[in-house]
């Protein structure tokens, strides 16, 4: 009760608060049971429609559910949080560049991939690449990468979710929880527990036909949002007048990046060509036309969705200085950023009915993603691990999607703990999971490009991105600030040599894919003819 | 065409590093800061790029391949 008091003072709260958004977030988690229970009607009940939907989703879907997966709590809460700490650059930084490479990698990479999946029946992305590179340990060796990569993908989506529902819930129940706001362990108990419904009853399918309804749900409301906060402070010239007035800093890149740093960051949306969830929606396409819809308009989907939340963090920032913001503060004294999103949405969004949409948006865009990243290790497990090792003829289908189903749960209470105990900053969190991924991505365009990549050259790749990351990462959140090794933190950033860790990864990942590719034993002419089956 | 559309899509990595207002904090209509704005029309340029490329780069070889004879697969 005692840490509501200060809120109230500041005027964010007038006792007690409406429940009503609550109900509406109710409501909408229903609307996806129902949305499980009809497509679960559609599952036909083999494995392959449980993990690619029979290769049956057209073009507007696939756009829908492409774009949902990769908008996930890190575009809605992170973004405005990055933008209300490092200003309006975050939009070059992730979003503009993300319009370039996203689409090339779909357009490039993409397409082949798919046509591949298509002709030879693969499943997983892991698949794929073991018949390429002629190598079965090659699956064992990428099956704990990925799916390890995949785990700090499913906290952002946890601690996000977690974060924004106890900012805009802060004062709805006062006595039962601390600051009266939903802890994070229940939000996130709430959204695994609707995902895994409907991932369960419908695998793929399911995960497209709920990405689809929720990516329009909250670019939706993600705009209606948008609107009445701006509306709220004034209007749009007067929000960003705010912001020239106290905190100018934030409508310039100077001071807060440097070129080599923004220009760094290009790298880091190259992870999308290495996602195997992605992979896993690529197979889904009812044929390579399906692409062209979602080449064209990625980009600008990602422009409708980023730059409202550029501009209320920008907008944000500049309300916080001039004092009439509260954000919660991080044990370190700083304002959470994750939590600006919720804080702007609690100040100027007045109808309880509103908020309550907005926030089923911010979950839409959330859960969107979980689903897709669930499906997926629940098929990397059992196509890539237990098949391989134990025999395909020692399961019957129904098994295959037990299995499936079995290590979603496992990997989802892994997450699920991790969220609870280790929070840290939802952007920060996925770029350190996107470079790990972006890093890998030399081995996806090797392998549909370059006829000379060896399996050692890819073992070498992956081995150095492997190592590379977990020295960075340990330099940069396991030891103490300014005693790294290797860069130096800065704007909330980690830098080596000025630049995102992301391009020495990279650059480690291509000189050893390269150097031992071309030191060893090219691959059989089978497998050359096998995957260059056309010239060009 | 092909080349054109590559040569495009080059131009566009390029000029996607404006550093040349780095500091103009500007309010284009005013609300959107200059940078902003900037790179938000980078989007809409790069959807058009994109469209082109879809045009006049399909990989059409690629396409007819997959959709040629039957799935070799099966349920895996």
């Amino acid at each position: 009760m005692s840490s509501i008091t200060p809120l109230i003072a500041l005027g964010q709260v007038t006792e007690p608060l409406s429940r009503t958004p609550l109900v509406i977030i109710g409501i909408y988690m229903c609307v996806l049971f129902g949305l499980g229970w009809i497509s679960s009607r559609l599952f036909r009940g083999s494995s392959k429609d449980f993990f690619v939907a029979s290769h049956s989703i057209g073009p507007f879907m696939l756009l829908m559910s492409v774009f949902g997966t990769t908008m996930t709590a890190f575009a809605l809460v992170g973004s405005t949080g990055k933008a209300f700490s490092l200003g309006i650059g975050v939009y070059g930084l992730m979003a503009s560049s993300s319009g370039l490479i996203h689409a090339a990698c779909f357009f490039l990479v993409g397409i082949r991939m798919w046509s591949f999946g298509k002709k030879y029946g693969y499943v997983t992305q892991i698949q794929f690449f073991r018949d390429r590179f002629e190598s079965k340990g090659l699956g064992y060796l990428l099956f704990p990468i990925l799916a390890g990569l995949i785990i700090p993908y499913l906290l952002v989506g946890l601690i996000g979710a977690g974060t924004y529902i106890g900012g805009v819930t802060r004062g709805m129940f006062p006595g039962t929880f601390a600051d009266g706001a939903v802890p994070g362990w229940l939000t996130g108990l709430v959204i695994c527990s609707v995902v895994l419904f409907y991932v369960f009853s419908g695998g793929v399918r399911s995960a497209v036909w709920a990405n689809t309804f929720q990516t329009i749900v909250f670019m939706i409301m993600g705009l209606v949002g948008f609107i009445v906060i701006a509306k709220g402070i004034g209007g749009l010239a007067e929000a960003s007048e705010l912001t020239r007035q106290h905190a100018p800093e934030k409508l310039v890149r100077e001071g807060l990046m440097t070129p080599a740093h923004f220009m760094s960051y290009m790298l880091v949306p190259l992870s999308v060509g290495m996602f195997p969830h992605l992979f896993q929606h690529w197979l889904t396409a009812k044929s390579a036309k399906s692409f062209r819809l979602t080449v064209i308009a990625h980009p600008l989907c990602i422009m409708i969705v980023w730059v409202p939340c550029i501009l209320i963090g920008i907008w944000g920032a500049g309300l916080f200085a001039d004092g009439s913001l509260f954000v919660p503060k991080l044990p370190n004294g700083e304002p959470n950023a994750n939590a600006v999103l919720s804080m702007m949405v609690k100040k100027f969004m007045v109808n309880p009915v509103l908020i309550g949409l907005f926030s089923a948006g911010v979950l839409a865009a959330i859960m969107s993603s979980l689903d897709s990243q669930f499906v997926c290790v629940g098929s990397m497990f059992t196509n890539d691990f237990a098949l391989p090792l134990f025999g395909s003829e020692r399961f019957s289908d129904t098994q295959k999607v037990w299995l499936g189903r079995g290590f979603i749960v496992f990997i989802v209470v892994i997450t699920y703990v991790i969220s609870i105990f280790k929070p840290m900053s939802v952007f920060n969190l996925g770029i350190w999971c996107f470079s790990g991924f972006s890093a890998l991505f030399p081995i996806a365009f090797a392998a549909v490009y370059w006829k000379r990549v060896t399996t050692a050259g890819v073992f070498a790749s992956v081995i150095a991105t492997a190592v590379t990351w977990a020295l960075f990462i340990h330099d940069a959140l396991g030891r103490a600030a300014g005693e790294q090794w290797f860069g130096v933190k800065a704007h909330g950033e980690y830098l080596i040599a000025g630049v995102m860790p992301v391009a020495f990864i990279c650059l480690a990942s291509v000189v050893a894919l390269v150097g031992v590719s071309l030191a060893t034993k090219p691959p059989t002419s089978e497998t050359i003819d096998k995957f260059f089956p056309v010239k060009g | 065409m092909k080349k054109v559309v590559y040569g495009l899509l080059i131009l566009l990595a390029v000029i996607h590093q404006d550093v040349w207002w780095w500091d103009n904090g500007e309010l284009v209509f005013g609300f959107m800061p200059l940078g902003l704005f900037y790179h938000s029309l980078y989007s809409c340029m790069a959807a058009g790029v994109w469209a082109m490329a879809v045009k006049w780069a399909w990989p059409s070889d690629i396409e007819l391949w997959a959709e040629s004879g039957d799935e070799a697969g099966g349920e895996q």
